[in-house]
């Protein structure tokens, strides 16, 4: 599985370093429906010079990132080249030692079943050395593609962005498909599934390329490479929600609760997120999910206390770095009260330019609400499915989130692949995956016919965003409704009939 | 709004009708402090064949307003109305101009008092004043009602506090600027209805005086018109013992008499302005009309002609000028009316104005744009320094980092830079810096800035004409040709007394370059109901779809049976007979 994975990391890295380098970069970081407000590179460059300048990033209308991300970038700019000897010098160093190592590793796994093989789960330091190819092959990158622009190491930055979110969320799908399998193995033992259901269980050959799937549907979707080029700190916020998915498929409660900290602190929105991992932990734990339990409680509060706890700390530091509290109203205020109506590929914009002033505050809730208001039915529905739980909360997220771009887009549609056993039960994927694909070549002819041939008004573009948005919706509510018959079929048969014997067929009542 | 500023103006009316009386009373009590006023007209023929002509009256009174527990309400030439609004609000300095044109400085040379294009008001309040902002709102407010004009527009979405290219003019060496608020209305229409009541203010109203020449049905034929109020306190003598209050009112207007008068250069009084002087004010100290004849007589020749010639420097240049004494009868001569007259011969080279800038918005589309200004620096081989002053509304955004100054075609960094960015909807951007021209050169300052899409209720009526953006403001200390006069002295002519000179070598000019119009894109306006419709219906689809799949459970379809198999169950169930499936 190296190999390919390698490969095609090199690829991603290649199309958006030859990306990079040509003339598309500044067409393609200028696009709304790549940056928001809330994630352009400009916006985080015009940050640093407000610092540079000696005034509060957070004194203007302009830059809404988070202090910790700006004194990343004030970090990786101002410092770039040490930081990037210091990583060189630790990629020889670690590589020298992991190798052998590796290799170690790899012999004791050979003696094992070879089933088990596939499920192999890479240890720490296998992450740490893919970790250490992707730097390599970005170094490798970065003496071939040097430019003289200050902003060039940034570029790095955010290609390891993606390599990580890639790496994540290909060893979180590996994880996630031992677990599967192992539950299936456990149900088909005590005789759980109905006897005719065979074809709907999975198989470790068909699931074996599935992470590699998803680590190519996230690193080579036109969306993940489009922002990636753009340099929106979307791909960031990715990163850190696949890595907090990582550490939650691991098991490990802290490093999970922190993650998650850190990406609401990002973007507010992954709150939501904290559902599905609880219940995950739980599952993992063998913790019945009773309101009269302590132990639920127990673990609840002690989970919650991780998560509030980082948060809480993460939020001081930033206080501390910046000396006050600017940043809440104008980071979360900005996200919540939808102040910028520049155009994307979300609902808010045209709605809210359009709203009637005395409406705005109640639509503004109403639209707000929708991120939070699945996660508790959605949780009692999906309890015992906290991995599709993520899926679903991710996608819900990116559909009714203020500022969307198609960075947030590409993240839920990693997951696809590892639904592809539900593509049996899909309905109408067809018609979707033509609406997305038509949306997504219509917005920049729309956008160029309105802004620039002015022979378009504002409603063609709306009209696409409506369009994209409402495939989306039944994207994911055609997937939901997959995987709720594909558990219905498990559990009662594939072949259901009638009383009369005739074949029956399923509806929702 | 239009309902409310014309309800204010008829108030306004109304009270002036009633305390019109002032000036006949001449109520003079002993006690009260010693003021005087003087009148002005200085006409100077440009080169382009215009005519410009600038007017000033100053009204100096040894009072002060603002002083603990002194009540002032004895009003002879100050215009009461004013004075109210300087003591109320605690006014240390007052400057506001209405102006409608673009003074062209490359064809005309600098004017005696700049002004920007539409309205701009600038207020140093005193360093007492706690609520600034609070003040400044009624301030432009009451302003608003006594000029007739739409100040009351100017919120905290247009108002700036300059850090440095607004310093007090008169008395004070105030640099809190805290307390300063400066605001343009580049939109602002300046018509007869914001005339009359400047023309109230004057101790002579427009009955005499040199006030009789100005008819708006002229003055408004013009290529430039520009009027102001400046209000500063002054020093009473040269040993600036105490303080006194100088209200200064000016008119400016260039009129293109080479074009109406089918080419021929020649001008007069009664061509201007339809009327001839014929008394000074009676309530005038002094009552003059200079006509630049620096050019004379090679290039025109005035009639009648004035054995009083008179000499200032002016903006950096030696003048001279003919003056016309209104306060002594012969003047008038036999037809007891003045009427100048003056013929141009041919035409002369004028000398370039040193400092001037001009700007303009670069770029497509109406996502991102690009603003450029350029400065030029015309003196042939002294560099000096100008401080640049840009406030862009709210719904530009300026991108600070994409900030470039050249010169030469090398980089110029700028040594001070004081930047204020913009909150939406709360304040505009303020970009201010200090930029050292070199000699003979062009200074490009580029700034990117991106468009934003208001909300729908945010444009204006014809959003489609685009939005204006006020214009740049140049203030330099220009170094002069000849030594400026930096003696106080009292009979120095009031046009090129108004600007403090502190030093020899030097004389502060002011250039404000073009306002911009930018189009901004624009919703559709008939769509409200319709986009409200179509979001939800968009959001009740996920909401529909969702709610469907989490709460319900999948059944077998199993046909419901038909009508009459149903009733023969309902009997057989009666009968106690197996039913039919």
């Amino acid at each position: 599985m190296a190999a390919p994975l390698t490969l095609l990391l090199i690829v991603a890295v290649t199309i958006r370093a030859v990306l990079f380098r040509s003339s598309l970069a500044e067409l393609i970081s200028a696009r709304v429906e790549v940056v928001s407000p809330l994630n352009a590179w400009k916006r985080v460059v015009e940050g640093l010079a407000l610092l540079d300048l000696g005034v509060s990033p957070y004194s203007g209308d302009v830059f809404h990132e988070t202090p910790l991300m700006i004194y990343l970038f004030h970090f990786t700019v101002d410092y770039a080249e040490i930081v990037f000897i210091v990583s060189a010098y630790f990629v020889d160093c670690l590589s020298c030692f992991l190798k052998p190592l590796d290799r170690a590793k790899m012999a004791i796994n050979s003696n094992y079943l070879k089933s088990d093989l596939l499920f192999n789960f890479p240890g720490c330091c296998e992450l740490i050395s893919w970790f250490i190819t992707i730097i390599v092959c970005l170094c490798f990158c970065k003496f071939h593609f040097l430019c003289t622009c200050k902003y060039t190491d940034v570029r790095l930055c955010h290609q390891i962005a993606d390599g990580i979110t890639a790496l994540a969320l290909y060893l979180s799908i590996q994880t996630y498909n031992k677990d599967v399998f192992r539950k299936q193995k456990y149900a088909l033992e005590s005789d759980r599934y109905s006897a005719d259901c065979l074809e709907l269980l999975r198989s470790p050959k068909e699931m074996f390329y599935i992470p590699l799937k998803v680590a190519m549907f996230y690193l080579l979707n036109p969306f993940t490479i489009l922002s990636c080029v753009a340099k929106s700190t979307c791909g960031l916020n990715n990163a850190i929600i696949a890595l907090f998915i990582f550490c939650t498929l691991k098991g490990s409660a802290l490093l999970s609760g922190i993650l998650l900290a850190l990406a609401t602190y990002q973007s507010i929105y992954p709150l939501t997120l904290f559902a599905p991992a609880l219940l995950f932990f739980l599952q993992r734990l063998y913790i019945p999910v009773n309101l009269r339990r302590s132990s639920f409680w127990f673990f609840t509060l002690q989970y919650a206390f991780m998560y509030v706890g980082s948060l809480v700390v993460i939020t001081g530091l930033s206080f501390f770095l910046l000396g006050s509290w600017d940043f809440i109203p104008s980071v979360y205020g900005f996200i919540f009260s939808v102040p910028d109506l520049t155009p994307n590929i979300g609902l808010f914009w045209y709605f809210f330019a359009e709203m009637f002033e005395h409406f705005r505050l109640f639509f503004s809730c109403v639209f707000q609400i929708n991120v939070f208001f699945y996660t508790i039915p959605l949780s009692i529905k999906l309890k015992e499915h906290p991995v599709f739980l993520i899926f679903m909360q991710i996608a819900i997220i990116s559909i009714f989130k203020s500022y969307p771009t198609v960075g947030d887009v590409a993240l839920y549609m990693a997951f696809l692949p590892a639904w592809s056993h539900l593509y049996r039960f899909l309905r109408n994927i067809f018609l979707v995956s033509c609406v997305l694909l038509a949306c997504s070549a219509l917005f920049p002819v729309l956008w160029h016919l309105w802004i620039y041939a002015g022979s378009a008004n504002s409603n063609f573009y709306y009209a696409i965003t409506l369009l994209f948005n409402f495939g989306q919706i039944l994207l994911v509510a055609d997937y939901f409704y997959a995987y709720l018959r594909r558990e219905h079929h498990l559990t009662h048969g594939l072949y259901l009939k009638k009383k009369d014997g005739t074949e029956a067929t399923l509806v929702l009542k | 709004c239009e309902i409310k500023q014309l309800s204010d103006c008829l108030i306004r009316l109304l009270l002036d009708r009633r305390d019109g009386t002032r000036t006949s009373e001449a109520l003079t009590p002993a006690a009260a402090a010693r003021d005087e006023f003087q009148e002005e007209l200085v006409i100077r023929p440009l080169h382009s064949g215009d005519i410009y002509a600038s007017f000033q009256f100053r009204t100096l009174w040894d009072t002060d307003f603002l002083q603990e527990g002194q009540k002032v309400s004895h009003y002879r030439l100050f215009p009461k109305s004013l004075g109210q609004v300087l003591s109320k609000f605690s006014v240390r300095e007052l400057h506001i101009s209405f102006t409608q044109g673009f003074w062209r400085t490359m064809q005309w040379g600098q004017p005696f008092i700049p002004s920007p294009p539409g309205a701009e008001l600038w207020v140093w309040f005193h360093d007492t004043v706690s609520d600034v902002d609070g003040n400044w709102k009624e301030l432009t407010n009451v302003l608003s009602g006594i000029f007739c004009a739409s100040l009351n527009f100017i919120d905290l979405t247009n108002t700036v506090q300059p850090s440095a290219s607004f310093k007090p003019l008169g008395l004070g060496n105030a640099t809190d600027h805290r307390f300063l608020r400066y605001a343009t209305l580049p939109r602002e229409i300046v018509c007869t209805e914001n005339l009359t009541p400047w023309k109230k203010l004057l101790p002579c109203g427009s009955k005499a005086g040199l006030a009789v020449l100005l008819k708006s049905e002229k003055l408004f034929h013009s290529s430039f018109h520009s009027q102001a109020v400046h209000i500063r306190p002054v020093c009473q003598d040269e040993q600036c013992t105490s303080k006194a209050w100088e209200l200064r009112q000016t008119l400016n207007v260039v009129f293109d008499l080479y074009t109406a008068g089918q080419g021929k250069k020649e001008w007069s009084l009664f061509k201007m302005f339809s009327r001839t002087l014929t008394e000074a004010c009676p309530l005038a100290t002094s009552s003059k009309v200079y006509v630049d004849i620096t050019d004379n007589p090679e290039l025109f020749e005035l009639s009648p002609a004035t054995p009083l010639l008179s000499q200032a420097v002016v903006l950096g240049d030696r003048r001279t000028y003919s003056v016309f004494d209104l306060t002594r009868a012969e003047t008038f001569g036999q037809l007891r009316s003045l009427n100048l007259l003056l013929r141009w011969k041919g035409d002369g080279e004028m000398l370039r104005p040193l400092l001037h800038a001009e700007r303009y918005v670069a770029g497509f589309g109406l996502q991102t744009g690009e603003i450029h200004t350029v400065i030029y620096n015309n003196h042939p081989y002294r560099a000096f320094p100008v401080l640049l002053m840009d406030s862009v509304p709210w719904y530009l955004q300026l991108y600070i980092h994409t900030l470039t100054v050249t010169s030469k075609s090398r980089d110029n960094k700028p040594s001070y830079i004081h930047y204020q960015p913009a909150k939406d909807r709360h304040r505009p951007h303020l970009l201010e810096m200090l930029i050292q021209l070199p000699p003979h050169s062009m200074t490009e300052v580029t700034v990117q800035f991106e468009r934003a899409l208001l909300k729908w209720t945010e444009y204006t009526p014809d959003p489609n004409h685009g939005f204006y953006v006020g214009s740049s403001v140049v203030s330099a200390l220009v170094p002069s040709m000849v030594a400026m006069n930096t003696n106080f002295t009292q009979d120095q002519p009031l046009f090129s007394s108004f600007v403090p000179v502190k030093e020899e070598s030097s004389y502060f000019v002011r250039v404000y370059t073009e306002p911009l119009l930018v189009n901004l894109p624009t919703p559709d306006f008939s769509m409200p109901y319709n986009v409200i419709c179509l979001t939800c219906t968009v959001v009740a689809v996920g909401y529909g779809s969702f709610y469907n799949l989490l709460t319900r459970t999948f059944q077998v379809d199993e046909p419901s049976l038909p009508l009459a198999k149903r009733l023969a169950n309902l009997i057989r169930r009666i009968r106690g007979v197996p039913l039919l499936t």
